[in-house]
């Protein structure tokens, strides 16, 4: 990836993260920790990647996402409004009553959205099944979908990956978010799903390990994905809970809840900075 | 009797599908390595490349049905009532319910009549769970007739519908001429002194009730309920208010299932008795299928029992 490409997707990455501060700010609740962890890998795909066409959000034949992980809806929907599918004011009515943007992801009213989530373990289903129908109806679209490293946990997911491998689903890539942390601490010490990589090689998928905050291995791992002939990829992604806001980074606390104003504050300037500087 | 036509509805189920295909190409069939139970094995025979065997996995099997109706497909998923309504209840509320998506969720071997199989097999609660999920279509069909017809219907309706089909065979009530609409309630005898509403495999029963009870001097209306969600309330309060007293049979539980539904509209708009026949919170047992009727007190007897004492409550 030459520097400008990069520069720029740091740059829209940031502005993301801003989005997403600024709406659990709004609702007062809401999950910053995991969904600062998938910003950049949601930017790659929605700013580079995806066949998409924001003005036509159910484009026929376009590339699927399903945010398998739907409490990381603050991450999509600022996606989703930076790219244009609607308007960023209304990130700050998230979570609030009546308002369009829900506290997990709803295909049936927010554009862009391919896939309603937020029940752990089902969305990697559903891309499956997305990815079994683009099969046997002959269309080329990819699904991309994104699970956590906590969600894993949930046995549907090894059902879907299960399935998937024995469909030779190539059209499917599932990026797993390996930020370390799920509600009630580490995922080790919870009821550790590592090691993730050897789990879904074991299940007959195509394995990739990254560092999920770099876009160039995110853009070589998503090359490497769709270049597969016979297998669904997972792409584990290292990635740092919180990221990019100082105080929220590895900590657990901020999994579940809002910054308060001072907070807010803080965490807005820091980004403002990292946006200037790049 | 052994001269009745008798097909148990889910080989109607695995007919219906084949002969849909024939004009429909914009669906897929799913099953849990359950197809040469519930039938979807003659359509994988028919059209292999269009079955897909999701395995011992009915969590997926919901999920992978929404996915692809996410794409603007449509797509029928099977596996048993205990598995597909009570196994996969949530995947079903979220990930196709909550979304609207035109997954036909159609589900073999419910109730009692499971037979040998016994309690754990046997599901008596689905009508209740899959009734609770807004914009669930729940549709019980009676006879070979009427589960063929809920097929196509089910395919043209957009959203998410479950069928309920038996194992037992049972007879053929209906010829081509019925006219099977969702939401539709059919008076199939009329009488004006008392309304037995019932559903599935009670139908028949039903229409046997009917016999015995002119034989007492009763003229009871019959009414089969093949949708149980929209109930076609007009029907009900037409009923209530004519007959004054109604009688709900089916092979479900009584807490959930048509009785309840019918109750809900007769306590709202039209409130008198109502006396309801069904399995009364209690787990199955194994048995032959008609053995098991018999015990669980499944049977048009039970239903003209079940008219005398309503009769005795009504003013």
């Amino acid at each position: 990836m030459d520097t400008a490409k990069r520069i720029s997707l740091e740059k829209q990455a940031t502005k993301i993260r801003m989005g997403i501060i600024e709406g659990v700010h709004s609702a007062k609740s809401g999950h910053p920790g995991g969904s600062l962890s998938i910003t950049d890998i949601l930017t790659y795909l929605y700013f580079e990647k995806m066949n998409i066409d924001p003005k036509n959000p159910r484009m026929e034949g376009r590339d699927r996402f399903v945010l398998s992980k739907g409490h990381a809806a603050p991450a999509l929907y600022s996606v989703l409004a930076n790219r244009g599918y609607f308007s960023v004011d209304e990130l700050m009515g998230l979570r609030h009553t009546g308002a369009l943007l829900q506290g997990h992801p709803d295909m049936k009213h927010i554009p862009g959205v391919d896939m309603s989530t937020g029940s752990l373990g089902q969305g990697i289903s559903a891309a499956t099944g997305m990815a079994l129908s683009a099969k046997h109806f002959k269309e080329n679209y990819k699904v991309y979908c994104a699970c956590g490293d906590g969600e894993i946990e949930e046995g549907q997911v090894w059902e879907a990956a299960m399935f998937a491998a024995n469909k030779s689903l190539n059209n499917l890539i599932v990026f797993i978010d390996n930020n370390h942390l799920q509600i009630d601490g580490t995922i080790e010490e919870v009821n550790s799903p590592m090691p993730i990589d050897q789990k879904f090689k074991a299940f007959n998928w195509n394995v990739i390990l990254i560092n999920g905050h770099d876009f160039d291995e995110i853009e070589r791992a998503v090359e490497e994905a769709n270049k597969s002939t016979d297998k669904p990829t997972a792409i584990i992604a290292e990635t740092v809970k919180g990221k990019g806001v100082s105080f929220m980074e590895n900590q657990v606390g901020w999994h579940g809840s809002a910054p308060n104003d001072e907070q807010y504050a803080i965490a807005m300037k820091e980004l403002e900075e990292k946006l200037a500087s790049l | 009797m052994s001269d009745i036509k008798k097909i148990a509805t889910r080989d109607s189920y695995g007919n219906a599908l084949v002969e849909l295909a024939k004009t429909h190409d914009d669906f897929l069939v799913l099953d849990a390595d359950l197809a040469a139970a519930t039938k979807t094995g003659i359509f994988k025979k028919a059209l292999p490349e269009r079955f897909n065997n999701c395995g011992i996995a009915e969590q997926n099997l919901m999920g992978v049905a929404a996915g692809i109706a996410a794409t603007g497909k449509k797509v029928f998923a099977s596996s048993f009532a205990m598995f597909a309504a009570g196994r996969a209840f949530e995947q079903v509320r979220n990930s196709i319910g909550y979304p609207h998506l035109n997954v036909k969720i159609c589900a073999t071997h419910a109730g009692i009549s499971v037979g040998e199989d016994g309690a754990t097999h046997q599901c008596n609660e689905d009508i209740a769970l899959m009734r609770t999920i807004p914009g669930m279509t729940v549709i019980n069909p009676a006879d070979d007739t009427e589960a063929r017809m809920a097929v196509f219907k089910a395919y043209e309706l957009d959203g998410p519908v479950y069928i309920r089909f038996g194992r037992l065979a049972v007879p053929v009530i209906f010829d081509e001429s019925y006219d099977f609409q969702i939401g539709k309630g059919v008076e199939l005898k009329p009488g004006n002194d008392v309304t037995i509403i019932a559903t599935g495999l009670m139908v028949n029963e039903a229409l046997q009730a009917h016999d015995l009870l002119l034989q007492d001097g009763i003229n009871a209306r019959v009414i089969n309920m093949a949708t149980i969600k929209p109930i076609d309330s007009e029907i009900i309060v037409k009923a209530a208010m004519e007959t004054g007293a109604i009688v709900t049979a089916e092979e479900h539980s009584v807490i959930g299932g048509l009785g309840s539904a019918v109750c809900d509209v007769v306590c709202a708009e039209c409130p008198v008795p109502v006396v309801k026949l069904g399995v009364y919170d209690t787990f199955g047992m194994s048995g032959p299928a008609n053995e098991l009727l018999d015990v669980f007190g499944l049977r048009a007897k039970n239903i003209v029992e079940k008219v005398h004492d309503v009769l005795q409550l009504k003013k």
